[in-house]
């Protein structure tokens, strides 16, 4: 069993909780994701790691509810447990294996769109903790979607916030800020975008114009996240990946979005296929206050 | 009585058995297994007994039938195999000990496998426990995967006293045998469920949840955790694909991903969260065991027809004959000499058919079999809205890619020792499906065995 030893709410349908599990806090790098099962009966469900803390043995997750189990994962509370926690699975980012000194030389912009914004915080942070400080714009739907801003900031070196609705600082997508960013005569090595598939999909065609190199980490439909099961498969290039080995992270230029778009509906439940389109088209705007 | 022939096994009636996920095979009750029995000839010089990869003194354990001592039938059985309720199930017996068995040169062999299972389950369902070593060496060796290969290899070090953990990627143990072969076939709760914890109680531990080359490196666990010798038995558990158009469009899964769905998630049982599309017209493409399981599965989840593809004819059907005779019972269609050479999809992404080819068979090549060559001009489309690639496995490159020193080759199997399980690293072992590609329960369970003997010499010695 895994404890969790904090849950608390960031946003109505966004929640983070820290689990206690020492195998994977002490091996685990940035980039990486773990499988959680609730209890017997329940499914895996794969999310990316958020941050650790490895002399206490714990890993933090940041969850948005989607379906049943994300659903069902919310009602849990601080001192209940999962049966199953499993990590860490993945490739680390490839910015862990770079040689220090050539990443100083580079400037990277990081781009996290809703939840996007959660794994993207540990590479950041990363990178802080050696001295680089990236760039990084936050974008969500509506003010209240904004998440981990205060942890953001304290890691990035210059933090660009957007909302769809305007409702909070900047209005519009994250796209819209890269393409002023560059106007403005920032040039980036390297951009790591992490979010909707939709979104990545559009920084991508962005990017690939603008001659940046863009990492994108992929969230297929995963079962076993070890290479036995091949559901996660990608096209990446002319190739079939397995994005639980091979990825999450892969070249974003490379990437075929449009074919992992659709098979990521092949399970999706009513209730996900409603969410799925709310995440990545309209949001009906709830205000709740963060519980973190 | 006739001699020659087995005594029959009653089996569930097919047309009831193709919807549900009971055991196809009822077993033998004590009457039916001593009249079995009888049929033994107890042999001085028992060839069966070489043919069995973990030498069962078979006319030893049959005689005790006979008699109607299962009890103690099941100690000398015990003695060599650790999991027999699950090798008395699901064993190519055909091949193995039954193979060699003198019954069968002039009539049918004796039924070594069913005896076997009915001696296991009589003690299983008593609550008979194996025999524990009695003194503990407290050295500690970890066994990585929890397959039948991994499980024989502790079982038998914890016998010899030693301190065993056994480290699993997946939520459960077991293996192939949780994941793979369906509860129709190889209950899970009444029958694995109760071998691995037979195994446990000879003091073996089970740490599930930890993925080796990723949680932890075999490195670690020797250099930081005091394991003084390590065991892979990680299995052979990588699917491939064919690599034609469509083949990552919506319905298109492996026959791992199909079976785990339904096997180790159990998505079959309402009460499950786990989804699965068990799909109305599926086709299963391949033609071994695993394709089998695959559509004889769908077709309980409650597919309207299943069709296996496989692109030469019968005879050269790598499944078990049993298992082939039972799809075809249960009306699973078989369109042999055809193989798929794409995959359609509707504007969701969803498979809508596929186009195959028809073969015919050539000249034989080195190996003696008949290659299949395409016939021009034939090709044709097959409706279908679910296809299930079954074309095998190959081992999972996460432990040898994160394990300095060990060597493999060319189908990226660990290179080790069939006598000993010796690899190139020292203090390293490894066996079953990981070394030799995907096999069978029981040669894994051998493999497993050498090593534990192979791993006690070391570290005496050492
Ligand atoms: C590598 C990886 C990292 C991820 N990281 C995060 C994270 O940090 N935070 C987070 O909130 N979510 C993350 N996800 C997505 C998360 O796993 C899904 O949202 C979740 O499985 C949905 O389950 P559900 O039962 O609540 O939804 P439902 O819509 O009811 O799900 C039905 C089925 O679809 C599957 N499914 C649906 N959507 C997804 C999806 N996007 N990815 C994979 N399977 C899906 C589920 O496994 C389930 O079988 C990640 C996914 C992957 C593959
Ligand atoms: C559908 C199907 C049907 C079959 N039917 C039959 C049959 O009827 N008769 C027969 O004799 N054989 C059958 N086989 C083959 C048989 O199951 C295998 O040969 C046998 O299970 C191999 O045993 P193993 O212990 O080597 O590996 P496996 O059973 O594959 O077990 C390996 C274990 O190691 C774990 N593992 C892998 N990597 C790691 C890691 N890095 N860290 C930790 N754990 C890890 C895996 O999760 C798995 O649990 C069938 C196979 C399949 C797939
Ligand atoms: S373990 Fe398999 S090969 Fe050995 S006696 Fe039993 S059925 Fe035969
Ligand atoms: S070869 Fe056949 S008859 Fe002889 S001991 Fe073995 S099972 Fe009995
Ligand atoms: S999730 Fe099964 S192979 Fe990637």
């Amino acid at each position: 069993m895994y404890k969790i030893l904090k849950a608390c709410n960031l946003a109505s349908n966004i929640f983070l909780m820290d689990v206690e599990a020492e195998r994977v806090a002490k091996a685990c790098e940035p980039g990486q994701f773990v499988i959680v099962k609730i209890d017997e009966k329940g499914e895996r469900i794969p999310l990316t790691i958020c941050d650790y803390d490895r002399e206490k043995g714990t890993v933090t997750i940041v969850v948005q509810t989607v379906g049943a189990s994300t659903t069902r994962m919310q009602n849990l509370k601080a001192g209940d447990s999962f049966r199953d926690f499993v990590g860490p699975l993945g490739k680390p980012s490839e910015l862990v294996n770079e040689d220090i000194d050539e990443l100083k030389k580079k400037k990277i912009l990081f781009v996290g769109g809703g939840l996007g914004t959660a794994p993207v915080y540990p590479q950041v942070k990363w990178l802080h903790k050696r001295g680089i400080d990236a760039d990084v714009i936050v974008g969500a739907k509506t003010r209240d979607l904004v998440i981990l801003e205060d942890e953001m900031k304290e890691v990035a070196g210059n933090l660009y916030i957007t909302t769809d609705d305007g409702s909070y600082q900047r209005k519009g997508m994250v796209t819209e800020v890269i393409k002023d960013l560059t106007s403005a005569g920032n040039k980036y090595d390297l951009c790591v975008a992490i979010g909707p598939m939709i979104m990545m999909k559009f920084v991508c065609i962005l990017t690939k114009e603008l001659g940046i190199p863009t990492v994108v980490s992929m969230n297929p439909i995963m079962v076993d996240g070890t290479g036995m099961c091949g559901a996660c498969r990608l096209i990446v290039g002319d190739e079939v990946k397995f994005a639980c080995v091979d990825g999450p992270e892969f070249d974003g230029h490379l990437v075929d979005f449009d074919q992992a778009m659709k098979r990521q509906n092949l399970y999706k439940t009513e209730e996900g296929r409603a969410m799925l389109k709310e995440q990545e088209g309209e949001h009906n705007g709830c205000h709740e206050k963060s519980t973190c | 009585m006739d001699v020659m022939k087995k005594v029959p096994v009653r089996e569930q009636d097919p047309k009831v058995r193709a919807h549900n996920f009971d055991e196809v095979c009822l077993g033998y009750n004590k009457e039916e297994a001593m009249e079995e029995a009888s049929r033994c000839l107890n042999c001085k010089n028992a060839q069966c007994v070489t043919a069995c990869p973990v030498s069962i003194d078979i006319p030893g354990f049959i005689s005790k039938v006979k008699e109607g001592d299962f009890e103690e039938a099941g100690y000398v059985i015990g003695k060599s195999s650790a999991l027999p309720a699950i090798c008395g199930r699901v064993c190519p017996q055909e091949t193995q000990c039954e193979g060699k068995c003198i019954r069968g040169i002039k009539g049918e062999a004796v039924s070594i496998g069913k005896l076997e299972r009915f001696v296991a389950d009589y003690g299983r369902e008593r609550g008979i426990k194996p025999k524990k070593s009695e003194v503990s060496n407290g050295r500690k060796v970890a066994v990585i995967g929890s397959g039948p290969s991994g499980l024989t290899c502790a079982g038998d070090l914890a016998k010899m006293g030693y301190d065993v953990t056994i480290f699993e990627a997946l939520h459960e143990p077991g293996g192939v045998l949780v994941y793979g072969i369906p509860e129709f076939r190889l209950p899970k709760d009444d029958v694995v469920k109760k071998e691995i914890e037979n195994v446990q109680s000879l003091g073996v531990k089970i740490e599930t949840n930890v993925v080796i080359g990723k949680s932890v490196t075999i490195d670690e666990l020797m250099d930081k955790e005091g394991y003084e010798a390590v065991y892979i038995g990680s299995g052979a558990g990588l699917p491939m694909f064919m690599g034609i158009p469509g083949e990552t469009a919506s319905g298109v899964y492996s026959a791992n991903e199909y079976l785990t769905r339904s096997n180790l998630m159990k998505a079959f049982r309402d009460d499950y969260d786990t989804p699965i599309n068990p799909g109305n017209k599926v086709v299963v493409v391949g033609g071994g065991n695993v394709a089998m399981d695959a559509a004889r599965t769908a077709l309980r989840l409650g597919a309207g027809d299943v069709h296996i593809v496989y692109r030469r004819s019968e005879e050269e059907l790598p499944a078990r004959a049993e298992e082939v005779h039972h799809a075809k019972e249960e009306g699973i269609i078989f369109d042999l000499l055809t193989n798929p050479t794409e995959i359609l999809t509707d504007e969701n992404g969803w498979v809508c058919g596929m186009k195959c080819i028809r073969m015919e068979l050539g000249e034989p090549d080195e190996s003696g079999r008949r290659s299949p060559v395409v016939i021009p001009g034939s090709e044709f489309t097959i409706d279908v809205d679910t296809v299930i690639m079954s074309l095998g496995t190959s081992p999972n490159p996460l432990i040898s890619s994160t394990t300095e020193g060990l060597e493999t080759n060319r189908r990226k199997c660990i290179v080790a020792s069939e006598e000993d399980g010796k690899t190139s690293k020292p203090g390293v072992f490894a066996g079953g499906d990981a070394v030799t590609g995907a096999a069978t329960v029981i040669l894994a369970m051998g493999a497993g065995k050498a090593a534990a003997k192979g791993i006690d010499e070391y570290l005496r010695n050492k």
